[in-house]
C-alpha cells in the first residue's frame, strides 16, 4: 500500500548523491518531492508540512557518513521520524477481563467485517466473545453479522424488534456476560461525524455499557478527511484507537500517518484481506519499514506460526527426509499455504518484494494445480505413475484444463521427487546441477522452487 | 433547477464552510495577497483535490494576481470555479436508453463505496421517472447483501431477483436478464459484490458477468458505472483505472458526498480518464441521489451562488 510512496522517496532522494554536507539547500528539491509525495499518498496538508519541517531540521548541517550514500543517510533519518510519528512499540488492547470493545466509523469503513476479525482475534488468545450487533439502521446489517458470527463461532447478540440502540446494548452486555463471555464487541451503525443525532445516540450506548476500549474503524484509502474524521469522533467520543482497514489494496495509506500525528490516537490493528484470518496487529515500526520498502518479514513469519498445524509440518518433514512425498501430499502442502492468506499480502511483506504484482498469476496456477490434483482418485494420487492417456484425458476434463496441464504439473512432480531422493542419498552436488538444469522452465506452483 | 442547486448547495454547505473557514473569508472582500493564497492553496489540498489540479488552480489565480494588484477574493474563487468547470467540461452523464429493452447497468466498485444502497436509490429515481426497473442481487458474496436489497425493494416498492449467497453471480445475472425481457422491463440493474481493484480472480468474475449477458444481448450491459466514495484521497484515482482497464468504465456514480469531504479526488479521475459522473450522493434518503451538474458542482465548491 506505501509502494509509490516508498518508489518516490527513493526517487527524490537519489539527487543526494556526491554530496558532503547536508544543507537546507541542497535537501530542497528532494524535500519538495518528499512533500509532493506524501501529498499524493493522501498524508494531511498540515501534517505533511510539520514532517518536512522536522526532517529539515534533523539533517540540516550533517555531515554525510563515509560509506553511506546521503540517501540512505536521509532516508534513516526519515524512518525514524516516521516510526516516532506512528507511535513507538506495538499498541495492546485494554487488559480488561471482561473486555468490552465498542467499534465506531463512517459508513463502508468495514465495521462489521472488523467486529468479526477482532472476535476471531481474541478466540485465538483465549477469549469467549461476543458480538453485539448495534447497527439497527443499514438493511440486513444484523444478518451479516449473525452471519460471521456464526461462522467463526462467536456469541451473537441483537434485538430485531428494537430501535432504542442503548438500550438493546445494554440488554445484550448483561446476557453475554451471563452467558460466560468474556469479550464482548459493539458492532454500531455507520455514521457522519457531524451527524449529531447518531452520536448523540452512540454516546448514550457508551455510557450504558462503558467500554474499555472504543475503536474507530477507517478505511486505509480515506483521503484528507482521515483527520476530520477522526478528531470528530475522538472529541466526542474520546476513542482509544483505530483499526485501518482495507490495507490489501495499493498505493495509499497516508491517512494512518495524518490520523496518527493529528488525533493523537494509536492504530491497533490493520484489516489485509477479505479472509477473516486477514487481521494483523499494528506495528508502527513495520510499517514504516515497510514504507521505505523493507519488507515485514516479521509479521509473515508470526503468520506462519499461527496458521501452520505443527503436527502436520513435522509429518511433512519426515515424508520429505525418506521421500515419500506423493501428489495427496502436496495437496494438504498446498492447502496450508492457503490458510496464510492471499499470495498479494504475502508477497508485499516480503523484503524488496514491495509493490511486485502478482497479478494472481501464482494463485492460479496453484488454483489449476488444486483442480488437477483433486480430479485425480487417491490411488493416482498415491503412485501418479498409474496415470495413463485415458486417465490423463479425464483428469483433464475433470479439471476443467487440458492435458498439457496435467503433464506439465506430473513432470514438475516427477523431477521434485527425483530430487528429493538426490537429497536422500546426499547427492548435494548432483541436485545443485540439476537444479540449475531446472531454471527457466518454471518450478513447481506453490513450494517456492 | 432552481431546488437542485440548492440540494447541492446544501449537500455542499460544509464544504464550503470549511474551504471558506480556512481562507477566513477570502472569497468574501477581502483581497488576495501572497498568504491568503497559500491559505487557499492548503484548502484545496485538504478537499482531495490533488497536486495537479490545485497547482492549476492556484497558478491561473497568480497570474491574474500579477496583472491586477487589486485582486478581490471573490474574482479568485470565481477564476477557480472556472478553472474547475474547464477540467470537468463534458463530465455530466447522461443516462440513455437502448434500442432493445432492457437497457443493462452493471453497478461495480470497492467494498464499502455504496453499490447497494446506490442501486436501490437509482431504481427508485428511474421508476419515479415512469421507467420499469428490474434489480438483480448479484453480490452473491458478502453476508448478508441480499438482504440488504430485499429490504431497501420492499421499502422503496422495486422489484428484485435474488438467489442466495455463494449462488454463482454470472447465472443469477443471465437469469435476471431472461426475466427482465420477459417482463418487458426498461432497466436492468445488476448490483454486483464489493471487490478491491487488486484481486484479479474478481476482476475476471465480473468479465464472466459481462460474457454471460452478452449471451443475451451483444451490447449489455451497456452501462458500466463504477460508484466511488468521495470521501477517499487519491487512491480512487488507482481504483477507477484498474477497473477502467478491466472492465471498460462508461460511467461514475460519487456516493458519500455529504460529509465535509470535498471530493476532490473525482475531479482527479475525471481528468485522468474522462469517465463521465452520472450521479452524486447527497445523503442517505433515496431522493438523494442526484444527478451530477458540473455548474452547481464547481460554484458549490468555491461559495458561489448563482
Amino acid at each position: 500500500m506505501f509502494e509509490s510512496l516508498s518508489d518516490k522517496l527513493g526517487q527524490a532522494l537519489r539527487n543526494l548523491r556526491g554530496v558532503g554536507t547536508l544543507s537546507p539547500e541542497n535537501m530542497a528539491e528532494a524535500l519538495q518531492e518528499v512533500r509532493t509525495a506524501l501529498l499524493s499518498a493522501d498524508v494531511h496538508f498540515k501534517v505533511a508540512r510539520e514532517f518536512i519541517e522536522r526532517i529539515q531540521t534533523q539533517c540540516a548541517g550533517q555531515e554525510v557518513l563515509k560509506g553511506v550514500a546521503p540517501g540512505q543517510q536521509v532516508v534513516k533519518i526519515i524512518n525514524d521520524e516516521l516510526v516516532k510519528l506512528l507511535g513507538e512499540g506495538s499498541t495492546e488492547l485494554s487488559a480488561a477481563r471482561p473486555l468490552k470493545i465498542m467499534l465506531v466509523g463512517l459508513h463502508g469503513s468495514g465495521k462489521t467485517t472488523s467486529t468479526a476479525k477482532l472476535g476471531k482475534l481474541l478466540k485465538k488468545r483465549g477469549y469467549r466473545p461476543s458480538v453485539v450487533a448495534c447497527d439497527v439502521y443499514r438493511p440486513a446489517a444484523i444478518d451479516q453479522l449473525e452471519i460471521l458470527a456464526k461462522q467463526e463461532e462467536l456469541g451473537f447478540f441483537a434485538d430485531r424488534t428494537s430501535t432504542d440502540v442503548p438500550r438493546l446494548g445494554k440488554k445484550a452486555l448483561s446476557d453475554a456476560l451471563a452467558s460466560g463471555s468474556d469479550a464482548i464487541l459493539f458492532d454500531t451503525a455507520g455514521r457522519l461525524q457531524i451527524d449529531t443525532d447518531l452520536i448523540e445516540e452512540v454516546k448514550k450506548l457508551r455510557s450504558e455499557i462503558n467500554p474499555d476500549e472504543i475503536l474507530l474503524v477507517v478505511d486505509g484509502a480515506l483521503g484528507q478527511e482521515a483527520v476530520n474524521v477522526a478528531k470528530a469522533f475522538h472529541d466526542s467520543l474520546q476513542i482509544t484507537g483505530l483499526i485501518l482497514t482495507k490495507l490489501d489494496g495499493d498505493a495509499r495509506g497516508g491517512a494512518a500517518l495524518s490520523i496518527k500525528s493529528i488525533a493523537g490516537v494509536g492504530i491497533k490493528f490493520v484489516g489485509t484481506g477479505e479472509k477473516i484470518a486477514d487481521f494483523d496487529i499494528f506495528y508502527p515500526d513495520r510499517l514504516a519499514s515497510r514504507i521505505l520498502g523493507m519488507g515485514d518479514v516479521v509479521s509473515l513469519v508470526e503468520r506462519a506460526q499461527e496458521s501452520i498445524d505443527e503436527k502436520e509440518a513435522a509429518k511433512m518433514a519426515e515424508k520429505l527426509r525418506k521421500a515419500d512425498f506423493d501428489l495427496e501430499d502436496f495437496l494438504s502442502q498446498m492447502q496450508q499455504m492457503k490458510k496464510l492468506g492471499s499470495m498479494q499480502s504475502l508477497i508485499g511483506m516480503m523484503p524488496g518484494m514491495n509493490g511486485v504484482k502478482l497479478g494472481d498469476g501464482a494463485e492460479k496456477q496453484m488454483a489449476q494445480a488444486e483442480a488437477i490434483i483433486k480430479s485425480m482418485t487417491f490411488q493416482e494420487r498415491r503412485n501418479p505413475s498409474v496415470i495413463n492417456g485415458n486417465r490423463r484425458q479425464r483428469i483433464a476434463s475433470g479439471s476443467g484444463t487440458k492435458i498439457v496441464d496435467v503433464n506439465q504439473l506430473l513432470k514438475q512432480f516427477q523431477q521434485m521427487q527425483k530430487m528429493m531422493k538426490m537429497m536422500k542419498g546426499g547427492g548435494a552436488m548432483k541436485m545443485m546441477r540439476q537444479m540449475n538444469a531446472m531454471k527457466g522452465k518454471g518450478g513447481f506452483p506453490g513450494m517456492g522452487m | 433547477m432552481f431546488g437542485l442547486f440548492k440540494k447541492f448547495k446544501e449537500g455542499f454547505s460544509k464544504t464550503v464552510s470549511a474551504i471558506a473557514e480556512k481562507t477566513h473569508g477570502l472569497f468574501g472582500g477581502r483581497k488576495i495577497d501572497a498568504s491568503s493564497l497559500s491559505e487557499l492553496e492548503e484548502a484545496l489540498y485538504t478537499a482531495d483535490f490533488g497536486v495537479e489540479t490545485t497547482n492549476e488552480i492556484i497558478q491561473e489565480i497568480k497570474e491574474a494576481y500579477k496583472k491586477d494588484k487589486d485582486l478581490k477574493g471573490k474574482q479568485a474563487a470565481e477564476i477557480g470555479a472556472s478553472v474547475l468547470k474547464r477540467i470537468l467540461a463534458g463530465s455530466e452523464g447522461v443516462l440513455v436508453e437502448s434500442g432493445t429493452k432492457p437497457t443493462v447497468l452493471a453497478i461495480i466498485g470497492v467494498n464499502g463505496s455504496g453499490k447497494t444502497t446506490s442501486c436501490a436509490k437509482l431504481a427508485w429515481r428511474l421508476k419515479e421517472d415512469k421507467k420499469t426497473v428490474l434489480i438483480a442481487a448479484a453480490d452473491t458474496f458478502r453476508a448478508a447483501a441480499i438482504e440488504q436489497l430485499q429490504t431497501w425493494a420492499k421499502k422503496l416498492d422495486l422489484e428484485l431477483i435474488s438467489s442466495h449467497t455463494g449462488a454463482d453471480s454470472a447465472a443469477l445475472a443471465f437469469d435476471a436478464w431472461q426475466a427482465a425481457k420477459a417482463r418487458n422491463k426498461d432497466y436492468l440493474i445488476i448490483d454486483t459484490a464489493g471487490r478491491l481493484h487488486t484481486k484479479s480472480n474478481l476482476m475476471d468474475e465480473l468479465a464472466k458477468i459481462r460474457r454471460v449477458l452478452q449471451k443475451n444481448d451483444a451490447t449489455a450491459p451497456q452501462h458500466r458505472w463504477l460508484v466511488v466514495d468521495g470521501s477517499l484521497g487519491s487512491n480512487s484515482i488507482e481504483q477507477a483505472k484498474v477497473f477502467h482497464a478491466s472492465f471498460g468504465l462508461t460511467g461514475l456514480i460519487v456516493t458519500k458526498l455529504d460529509g465535509t469531504s470535498r471530493g476532490g479526488a473525482i475531479v482527479g479521475i475525471f481528468r485522468q480518464l474522462k469517465i463521465p459522473i452520472y450521479f452524486v450522493g447527497l445523503g442517505e434518503k433515496a431522493e438523494d441521489l442526484q444527478p451530477f451538474s458540473i455548474e452547481n458542482y464547481s460554484n458549490a465548491v468555491f461559495g458561489l451562488d448563482k
